[in-house]
């Protein structure tokens, strides 16, 4: 995988959390191609890839037939799919699998658009982000549509555990892979897992920037247990949000003078975004930092 | 029939008797998505599991997408599975087709034939698997309920055998077969039971063996994976023949590649696949009766093709209409008609060929229809000159 992937980081975690024996499903995406050019695999568990929208399905068979082998609670499945493959392509058969209460747990490693295919917009890109199919043109500032919100359809279904989490933050993500897959039936966790390339970064800043994502509350990390929300960080002090943004080639054209407005709306949404959360979750809203506005709080 | 064995006939339309079959192999996993005039086979199936009739889980899953891709996730780890569909069910999971023979899965599937949109049309031609025709998929295609429940059962064997390891196809007609009720010889549950035996998976996702199915393969092997699956397909004939074989064994009703109807001393012929077999039998006779020499050649196996069969048995025919009941768009002739012509060609039998489309969206065939055939095949044997090679019988002009 490239250098300072972000879904390798989740990947690599994942596995380190992971106590029992395990079989991965994985969704067609970086984190398959880049693992299993036949004919090597990294994987030492097992590990199958079929299709891009199906990861869910298979997982489903695959607990069906565990159940009736009697074998079910003695396996953790895990699916991985890329944004591209949750919040658009896969969502009707991660929908149908939720609904249904497979025991397994889903893991969606984030990078906010289709970067194995070369950075086309997803349902998970962001506002304003430029990317190969929301290119930032002279008269339109890349995506115009805001981001999905996974966990809030995640939770509609009645999961049991949905989460949201970042690479920065492993320890937090290792304490949530064990409760989603300690729980008895389907799970969710939704990992923001930055990618050099798409986001055109520093390859070094990987984690920098998925801690940045977090401290500035432009993603929120929280928990959802039986429809309860906590958040996991409560940010007190945001840094201001541009200091995200800013090292990221994505955003760029949002600092121009005839895009401020974009920007404004891109930090209307994340604040809309954090506020809803924290009601969520009991706590009182509040007002994104950035460097013209400070916290209320 | 070679020899009679006592069996309960049971009153059960096509539908019903592949779930009795599905419930006589002991499937361990189901997972399917309802569509007309599939359903019945899943509704009868969840009966038995909400009677506890079977020790099956049964997924009742959101998409004939997602049941197909279940279904590859379960027999990947080593459990026996069948599903059904029909149609633009089949079309939705046209991309799960090509995974699961990939995969190498031993899936059995029932499809009940249904043409496809638009416009939207629920009834009966074969559009559907002829959509699909290069999947991968042993194919079959049955006449009527009992074959439909005795293929149904043959087909676990022939796609579990590990020279093959392959999905399998059982096709009946919508409605003409699926939802028409016949008597049908059903074996006992134990004779079923020791004739598939428990499903013996040669690899599967295992925690205790860990193994990586589905990587990226690139041009340095991706031919050589498909080229197993040719070699599969090659291998299937001769465990089809002693499947079949063995199922005589066991029910006294004998199967084949195709079955030959009246084709010894023989001008004109009809092939064709399906519930349309039995009228052509009817009207041959009745011809036969008049002293027309005429003959009724029915493919049961249409993948993999049986080329040398169909030309032994087409070779003795002077004229042969072929019967498609899907159109190949832009093609020369229809799918089944095309084969027929490679098979000419491959084999050099100097049979001469026409190709009739007929019976689309559920339009009757009638036996004045294929009396229509024969005469025209006979007037091809006779020497004449057949106007043009592929015709649709009974379209408004």
């Amino acid at each position: 995988m490239c250098t300072g992937c972000g879904p390798a980081i989740t990947a690599r975690i994942t596995l380190k959390a992971l106590q029992k024996p395990t079989i991965i499903v994985n969704a067609t995406g970086c984190l398959e191609v880049a693992t299993t050019i036949y004919p090597d695999t990294a994987w030492k568990v097992p590990w199958v890839h079929t299709l891009f929208e199906n990861a869910s399905a298979v997982a489903s068979g695959i607990e069906a037939s565990l159940q009736k082998e009697g074998k079910a609670d003695a396996v953790d499945i895990v699916a991985f799919g890329g944004d591209g493959g949750t919040f658009d392509i896969g969502i009707q058969a991660l929908s149908g699998a939720l609904e249904r209460k497979h025991d397994f747990t889903y893991i969606c490693y984030d990078n906010e658009a289709y970067m194995n295919t070369g950075i086309q917009r997803s349902g998970a890109t962001p506002y304003g982000a430029a990317t190969t199919t929301t290119p930032a043109g002279s008269k339109i500032p890349g995506k115009t549509d805001a981001k999905k919100d996974l966990i809030g359809i995640c939770v509609a279904h009645g999961v049991e555990y949905a989460a949201t989490a970042s690479v920065a933050y492993w320890n937090d993500y290792i304490t949530k892979v064990r409760r989603a897959t300690a729980i008895k039936g389907p799970a969710v966790i939704h990992v923001l897992a930055p990618c050099p390339l798409g986001w055109r970064f520093e390859t070094s800043e990987t984690i920098t920037l998925a801690r940045l994502a977090v401290q500035t509350r432009y993603f929120p990390l929280y928990e959802v247990e039986n429809g309860k929300y906590k958040l996991s960080m409560k940010i007190p002090k945001p840094v201001p949000f541009e200091e995200f943004l800013k090292p990221q080639g994505r955003f760029r054209h949002l600092f121009a003078p005839e895009f401020t407005k974009d920007l404004e709306e891109l930090r209307r949404q994340v604040e809309h975004n954090w506020n809803r959360i924290a009601q969520l979750c009991g706590e009182a809203p509040m007002q994104i930092a950035s460097s013209t506005s400070q916290p209320i709080a | 029939m070679s020899k009679t064995i006592s069996q309960k006939i049971v009153g059960m339309n096509g539908d019903e008797a592949v779930a009795f079959a599905a419930k006589q192999a002991r499937v361990d996993v189901v997972a399917a998505y309802p569509i007309t005039p599939q359903t019945i086979i899943v509704e009868r199936f969840s009966d038995y599991v909400a009677n506890g009739e079977v020790d099956t889980r049964f997924v009742c899953v959101e998409s004939e997408h997602s049941a197909l891709s279940a279904c590859v996730g379960s027999s990947l780890v080593g459990s026996r599975v069948f599903t059904a569909t029909s149609s633009q069910g089949l079309a939705l999971m046209h991309e799960v087709l090509y995974l699961a023979s990939g995969l190498r899965t031993p899936i059995v599937m029932a499809v009940a034939n249904r043409a496809l949109s638009a416009p939207i049309n629920i009834h009966n031609d074969h559009s559907d698997m002829m959509g699909s025709r290069d999947c991968g998929w042993i194919q079959i295609y049955a006449e009527n309920a009992q074959e439909a429940y005795d293929w149904t059962i043959q087909a676990f064997r022939i796609a579990e055998d590990h020279k093959v390891s392959l999905p399998v196809t059982v096709n009946l007609d919508g409605f003409t077969i699926s939802h028409a009720m016949e008597g049908v010889a059903v074996l006992e549950d134990d004779r079923v039971s020791a004739f598939l035996g428990k499903r013996n998976p040669i690899y599967k996702l295992d925690t205790t063996n860990p193994m990586t199915f589905g990587p990226l393969t690139l041009p340095d092997y991706y031919t050589e994976f498909k080229r197993q699956q040719v070699e599969a397909m090659k291998n299937a004939p001769p465990v089809i023949a002693s499947v079949t074989e063995e199922f005589e064994e066991i029910s006294g009703r004998q199967y084949s590649k195709l079955s030959a109807f009246d084709m010894e001393d023989v001008d004109a012929a009809v092939i064709c696949m399906g519930s349309v077999a039995g009228t052509a039998r009817t009207v041959a006779a009745k011809m036969r009766q008049k002293g027309k020499r005429v003959g009724v050649v029915k493919l049961w196996q249409y993948r993999p093709f049986p080329t040398k069969e169909v030309a032994q048995v087409l070779s003795k025919a002077k004229s042969v209409g072929v019967i498609d009941r899907a159109i190949s768009f832009g093609a020369p002739y229809g799918a089944l008609c095309s084969d027929i012509a490679s098979t000419k060609v491959l084999t050099g039998i100097q049979t001469k060929i026409f190709n009739v489309i007929c019976g689309l969206g559920g339009r009757d065939i009638k036996p004045s229809d294929i009396e229509g055939i024969f005469e025209t095949a006979l007037r091809q044997a006779g020497g004449a000159e057949i106007d043009d090679p592929v015709t649709f019988m009974g379209v408004r002009a």
